[in-house]
C-alpha cells in the first residue's frame, strides 16, 4: 500500500484540522485573518507537495496520482487560494462573515475536490464529492443572518443532495451490473461483453449526478440562484475550484470506466453541450444582476468545455484542461472586480452599476475589459486558446454541428461581454466605488496578467495538458 | 536569419508596444503627460517607419517567396510556430501601415482630451496588430493578429467617436467577430487537413474540391466583412461616420487592405479551384458595389459618409482585379489597394481639417473655401483627382490595370467595372464643387485659416505618394512583379490540373522562401 501518492490530500486534511484548532484558540478579533493566512500557506505548501509526491496507484487501487490529477489539483488549489484572498476584505466588511471557520471549510472542500479528481473507485469518488459538497453547503449559507444567503445555501443543499442521490443510485446500478466499484474492473466488464442495459442506465445516472455539479443545461437551475444569493466571495469560489473539480471528475469517469460506452454517451454530452451553449449565450442578454450574468456565462463556458469531451479524443481532453485553466483565472479576476463594486460600504450588483468604471477606476476597468474580451474568446487573450482547442478537437472528430453552434453562440456571447465594456467606458459615470482593498487589487492584477500573457506560456501549458490527457487515456 | 541580420519584422511589430510601456510610465500633471504621450507615440511610430525602410531597401525584388523570415517554436504540439516573413505583396502593406500610423497619430494630435495617453496607446497597439497581420506566416499567428485588431479599433471608435459611437463600435466589433469566428472554423479545418499552420508549407498541399468550397466560404466571411464587400458593408458607413478622423485614416488605409490581402494570400493561393468557381459571384458583388456606392456617394451631403461610400467602391475594384487571377489584375488590385490606402486616408484628413475648424461634416455648411484656404483647396484637389483616377495620379494605375484584366475575362465585366471612371468623376467633382467652389456666403467661413504646419506635414507626404505612384508606378511594382507573376502562374497551373504541375508551380511561391531562409 503506497499511501505517499495521497500525501497532498493527507497533508491538506491535517492542515485543515490544525488550522481549525488554531482558530478556536486564537483571539476572536484576529482569528479570521490568522486562519486565512495559515490556509493560504497550507494551500501553497500542498501545491508544492502535488508536484513532488510520487505518482501511481495507492490504497489498493482506490486512489491514483497521475499527470491528470496533478493538473486538475493544481488548478483547484490555485482557485481555492485566490478565492480565500478575495474573501479577506469582503468577509471583514460583511456582517458575521469574518469567522475562522470560513477558510477552514474551504480547505476541507479543497481536500474533497482533490480526492474527487484522484478517485479510481466509486467509493472514493463519492467520499471526495460529499466532503466537498458538505463544506460548500455550509459556505453558501455562511452569512447566516442574510435571508438570501440562507436561501441560497438551502437551495444548494436540497438540490445538491438530490444530485448526490442520483449519483449514488447510478453507482449502485453500476456496481450491481459490473460486480465492482473499481474503475479498472468496471472498464473490464464493459470491454468484454456488450454493455448491459443496467450498466448503461447506471452510467447515465452517474453522468447526470456529475453534470448537476458542473451546472450544465438541463441541470443548471440551481446555479443562477445560488450565484446570486451567496455572498460574492463565496460565489467566486463556486465559479472556480468546484467547477474544475467536477469537470475533471466527469472527464475521468467518462473516459476511463465508461470509456467503452463512448458511443452511448457521446450524443448525450453533445446535447448537454449544445443546450448549455445556447442558454449561456441567450440568457445573459436579459440579466440585470452581474452575478446572475456570470452564472449564465459560466454555463456557456461549461458548454464549450464539454465540446472537448464530446470529441472523445486526447486532443479534446487536453483542450478541456486548457479551457479550465484559462477559465478559472478569468472568472476569479472578474469576481474580484464584482467584489470591488461597493459604494459607501454597501455592495452593489447591478450591471449598470459598472457605468463609468473606466473614468473612476481605470485599472479595474482595463482588467475587466481583459476578462470580458477573454471570455468572448478574442485573441491574444487566454480565453481564445481554450476555444480554439475545443473547436479543433470537435472538428477533428467531425462534430461540425457542435462547432458551428459554438461559433454562433460565441458571437452572440460577445455582445453581452461588449455591453459591459460599453457600460464601463462609454456611459456616464454613476459615482465612484469605494477604494478596492489591496488584496482585491492583487488578485485582479495577477489574474489579469495571467489572462493577458497566457499566449507566452501557451506552449508549456498545452504540453502539460496533453501529458495529463495521455495519462488518462493511457 | 534574414537579410537584415536580426529579427526585423518582430522588431517592427513589437516596437510600438515598447512605446505603450513608456506611455504608461509617464507621470506628472494631466497636461504634461498628454503632451508627452503624444510625442512618445509619434516618435515611436516614426522610428518604426524608419526601420521599416530597411524592408524597402533590402528587399530582394527578383526573388519569389518569403524574405526576412523568422521562426520560433510556439505550440509545437499542434505544429504551430511563431513564423514571420514578407513577400512582394505583404512588404507593401507593411510599409503602408508603418507610413500611415505617424500620419494618423498626427491627425489625432488635438483630440483625446484628458485621455490622450489611452488614445495614443490604442494607436500603437493597432500598429502592432497591423504589422503583425501582414508579416505573419503562420495561420494561427495571423489569426491572433487579425482578431486583435478589433480591440484597439473598437476602443478608438467607442471612446473617441461621434454621437452614435457606441452603436457604431459594437456594430463594428460584432460584424468583424462574426466573420472571423467563421474563418476560425475554416482555419481549424485547414489545419487538421494539412497538419501544419505554416503558410509557406500549405502552398504545397493541394486541397480536395469540396473542402475548398467550404473553406472559401469561411474565409470569405472574414475578408468580405473586412474589405468590405456589398452587402456586408453597412458597418463601415457607421464606423467611418462615428470614428475619429485618425481612426478612419487607419480603417480605410490599412484595415480595408487586410481583406484584400486575405483574399490574395488565402483564397487565391490556397483555394484556386474554389476561387475560380466563386469568381462570378465575386464579380457580381463587386460590380453591384461599384455602381451602388457611386450613386450613394453622389447623394451624400455628409462628407464622412461620402468618403466611406467612395472607399467601398474603390475596394470593390480591387476585388474584381484579384479574381481575374491574371498578372494585370493582381497588380492592378495591389495598386488599387495601396493608392486607396493613402488617397482615402488623405480625403479623411482633409475632411478632418474642415471639421477641426467648423465642427460640421455636412457639405451644405461649406462652399467657396478656395478663396480663404487656397493651399488646402489645391491639396484637396489632388486627392480628389486621385479618387477620380485621373492619369498621373496613383488612382489611375490600379483602375486601368483592373479594367484591362477584366476585359480579358468578360467584356461586360470590364464595361461595368469601367463605369467607375465616370461615376467616381461625377460624385467627386460634385462634392468638390459644393465644398471648395461656389460663393463664399457664410460669414464664419470668411475668417477660416489656411492649413497649418501640422496639417501640411500630414498631407504633403501623401501628395508626393499620390503623384509618385501615378507617374512612376514601377518603383512600387518591382516589389510585387515577381510574386504576382508566380501567383497568377500557380493559379493557371492549379486549374490546368495535373497534381505534379500543381506542386511544382505552387512550389515556386514557397521554394524560394526555403532557399531564402537558407541562403541568408
Amino acid at each position: 500500500m503506497n499511501w505517499l501518492v495521497a500525501l497532498p490530500e493527507l497533508a491538506l486534511s491535517l492542515c485543515g484540522l490544525a488550522i481549525l484548532i488554531a482558530g478556536v484558540f486564537s483571539p476572536n478579533k484576529h482569528a479570521f485573518q490568522l486562519t486565512s493566512m495559515l490556509s493560504l500557506g497550507a494551500l501553497l505548501g500542498v501545491g508544492g507537495l502535488v508536484l513532488v509526491s510520487p505518482t501511481g496507484l495507492g490504497f489498493g487501487g482506490l486512489f491514483i496520482n497521475d499527470a491528470f490529477s496533478r493538473f486538475a489539483q493544481l488548478l483547484i488549489l490555485a482557485g481555492a487560494g485566490l478565492a480565500i484572498i478575495l474573501s479577506l476584505d469582503f468577509n471583514e466588511r460583511e456582517e458575521g462573515m469574518a469567522r475562522f471557520e470560513y477558510p477552514v471549510l474551504i480547505l476541507f472542500a479543497s481536500a474533497g475536490m482533490m480526492i474527487m479528481v484522484g478517485a479510481t473507485n466509486l467509493m472514493t469518488l463519492y467520499l471526495g464529492l460529499e466532503l466537498q459538497s458538505l463544506a460548500l453547503y455550509v459556505v453558501a449559507a455562511f452569512a447566516r443572518d442574510s435571508l438570501k444567503s440562507s436561501e441560497a445555501g438551502l437551495k444548494y443543499f436540497v438540490l445538491g443532495s438530490l444530485a448526490s442521490g442520483i449519483l449514488l443510485y447510478g453507482m449502485t446500478l453500476t456496481y450491481g451490473f459490473s460486480g465492482s466499484t473499481d474503475f479498472i474492473h468496471i472498464a473490464k466488464a464493459l470491454v468484454t461483453s456488450t454493455p448491459s442495459v443496467g450498466l448503461v442506465i447506471g452510467m447515465v445516472f452517474v453522468m447526470v449526478g456529475i453534470v448537476f455539479k458542473i451546472a450544465a443545461v438541463p441541470f443548471h437551475m440551481w446555479s443562477p440562484d445560488v450565484y446570486e444569493g451567496a455572498p460574492t466571495s463565496v460565489t467566486a469560489l463556486f465559479g472556480s475550484a468546484p467547477k474544475v473539480a467536477a469537470m475533471a471528475l466527469l472527464i475521468r469517469v467518462m473516459a476511463w470506466p465508461f470509456g467503452h460506452l463512448f458511443v452511448q454517451w457521446q450524443l448525450l454530452i453533445e446535447i448537454i453541450a449544445i443546450a448549455s451553449l445556447i442558454l449561456g449565450a441567450l440568457a445573459p442578454l436579459v440579466q440585470t444582476n452581474i452575478k446572475r450574468l456570470m452564472a449564465y456565462s459560466s454555463i456557456g463556458h461549461v458548454g464549450y468545455a464539454l465540446m472537448g469531451l464530446a470529441a472523445g479524443n486526447g486532443n479534446g481532453i487536453s483542450a478541456m484542461l486548457v479551457y479550465l485553466a484559462t477559465y478559472i483565472f478569468m472568472t476569479l479576476g472578474a469576481f474580484g472586480i464584482i467584489i470591488a463594486m461597493r459604494r459607501q460600504g454597501r455592495p452593489v450588483e447591478k450591471i449598470t452599476d459598472l457605468a463609468g468604471l473606466g473614468r473612476n477606476h481605470p485599472g479595474l476597468a482595463i482588467a475587466m475589459t481583459i476578462f470580458m474580451l477573454s471570455m468572448a474568446g478574442v485573441p491574444p487573450l487566454s480565453g481564445f486558446f481554450g476555444k480554439l482547442y475545443v473547436f479543433l478537437a470537435a472538428i477533428q472528430s467531425g462534430l461540425w454541428l457542435l462547432a458551428v453552434i459554438g461559433v454562433i453562440t460565441s458571437v452572440i456571447g460577445a455582445y453581452y461581454y461588449l455591453r459591459i465594456i460599453k457600460l464601463m467606458y462609454f456611459d456616464a459615470p454613476e459615482g465612484a466605488f469605494d477604494h478596492p482593498a489591496p488584496s482585491l487589487s492583487f488578485v485582479v492584477a495577477l489574474t489579469g496578467a495571467v489572462t493577458l500573457l497566457f499566449i507566452l506560456v501557451a506552449g508549456p501549458v498545452t504540453t502539460a495538458a496533453q501529458a495529463a490527457a495521455m495519462a488518462l487515456l493511457g | 536569419m534574414n537579410q537584415a541580420g536580426f529579427p526585423l519584422l518582430s522588431l517592427l511589430t513589437f516596437l510600438p508596444l515598447a512605446g505603450v510601456v513608456v506611455i504608461f510610465c509617464l507621470r506628472g500633471d494631466e497636461e504634461a503627460t498628454a503632451r508627452a504621450a503624444r510625442w512618445t507615440a509619434l516618435w515611436t511610430s516614426l522610428i518604426v517607419f524608419v526601420l521599416s525602410l530597411v524592408l524597402w531597401f533590402d528587399f530582394d525584388k527578383s526573388f519569389v517567396g518569403f524574405q526576412f523570415q523568422e521562426n520560433l517554436p510556439w505550440l509545437p504540439q499542434y505544429g504551430a510556430s511563431y513564423r514571420m516573413g514578407v513577400d512582394g505583396i505583404s512588404v507593401m502593406f507593411v510599409l503602408i501601415s508603418t507610413a500611415l500610423t505617424p500620419i494618423a497619430i498626427l491627425s489625432a494630435w488635438k483630440q483625446g482630451g484628458g485621455r490622450a495617453r489611452e488614445y495614443m496607446t490604442a494607436f500603437l497597439v493597432l500598429e502592432t496588430t497591423m504589422i503583425g497581420i501582414f508579416s505573419a506566416l503562420d495561420l494561427l499567428v495571423f489569426f491572433v493578429f487579425f482578431e486583435a485588431v478589433l480591440i484597439p479599433m473598437f476602443v478608438i471608435i467607442g471612446v473617441w467617436g461621434g454621437e452614435r459611437r457606441r452603436y457604431a463600435a459594437i456594430k463594428f466589433f460584432l460584424f468583424m467577430f462574426a466573420g472571423s469566428m467563421l474563418m476560425l472554423l475554416g482555419i481549424v479545418a485547414l489545419w487538421i487537413h494539412d497538419g501544419t499552420t505554416s503558410i509557406p508549407d500549405m502552398l504545397h498541399i493541394p486541397l480536395p474540391a469540396h473542402l475548398q468550397f467550404w473553406l472559401f466560404l469561411a474565409f470569405f466571411a472574414a475578408f468580405a466583412v473586412k474589405i468590405p464587400i456589398w452587402p456586408v458593408h453597412t458597418w463601415l458607413i457607421d464606423a467611418h461616420r462615428e470614428a475619429p478622423i485618425a481612426g478612419s485614416v487607419l480603417l480605410a488605409g490599412v484595415l480595408a487592405n487586410m481583406g484584400g490581402y486575405g483574399f490574395l494570400r488565402f483564397s487565391v493561393s490556397l483555394l484556386p479551384q474554389a476561387s475560380q468557381s466563386f469568381a462570378p459571384l465575386m464579380f457580381a458583388l463587386a460590380v453591384v458595389a461599384i455602381i451602388y456606392t457611386s450613386i450613394a456617394a453622389l447623394v451624400q451631403r455628409d462628407l464622412l459618409k461620402f468618403c466611406a461610400y467612395s472607399s467601398i467602391g474603390h475596394m470593390a475594384i480591387a476585388v474584381v482585379g484579384i479574381f481575374t487571377f491574371s498578372v494585370q489584375g493582381i497588380e492592378g488590385s495591389l495598386f488599387r489597394m495601396l493608392s486607396h490606402g493613402f488617397i482615402t486616408a488623405a480625403l479623411f484628413i482633409c475632411v478632418g481639417v474642415l471639421m477641426d475648424r467648423m465642427r460640421s461634416q455636412s457639405m451644405d455648411g461649406y462652399g467657396g473655401l478656395a478663396r480663404t484656404m487656397p493651399f488646402y483647396a489645391l491639396l484637396f484637389m489632388i486627392f480628389a483627382m486621385g479618387t477620380v483616377g485621373l492619369p498621373g495620379t496613383a488612382g489611375f494605375i490600379g483602375e486601368i490595370l483592373v479594367i484591362v484584366a477584366a476585359l480579358k475575362v468578360n467584356f461586360w465585366l470590364s464595361l461595368l467595372t469601367g463605369t467607375t471612371l465616370i461615376l467616381s468623376a461625377i460624385y467627386t467633382l460634385v462634392m468638390y464643387r459644393r465644398v471648395i467652389f461656389g460663393g463664399l456666403e457664410r460669414p464664419e467661413l470668411k475668417v477660416l485659416q489656411d492649413i497649418g504646419p501640422r496639417e501640411i506635414v500630414m498631407l504633403v507626404p501623401l501628395v508626393i505618394l499620390t503623384i509618385w505612384m501615378g507617374i512612376y508606378p514601377s518603383s512600387f511594382s518591382t516589389f510585387f512583379d515577381a510574386t504576382a507573376n508566380a501567383m497568377a502562374q500557380a493559379h493557371t497551373v492549379a486549374l490546368a490540373g495535373t497534381p505534379a504541375h500543381l506542386a511544382s508551380a505552387a512550389g515556386n511561391l514557397a521554394v524560394g522562401s526555403v532557399t531564402a531562409g537558407g541562403a541568408n
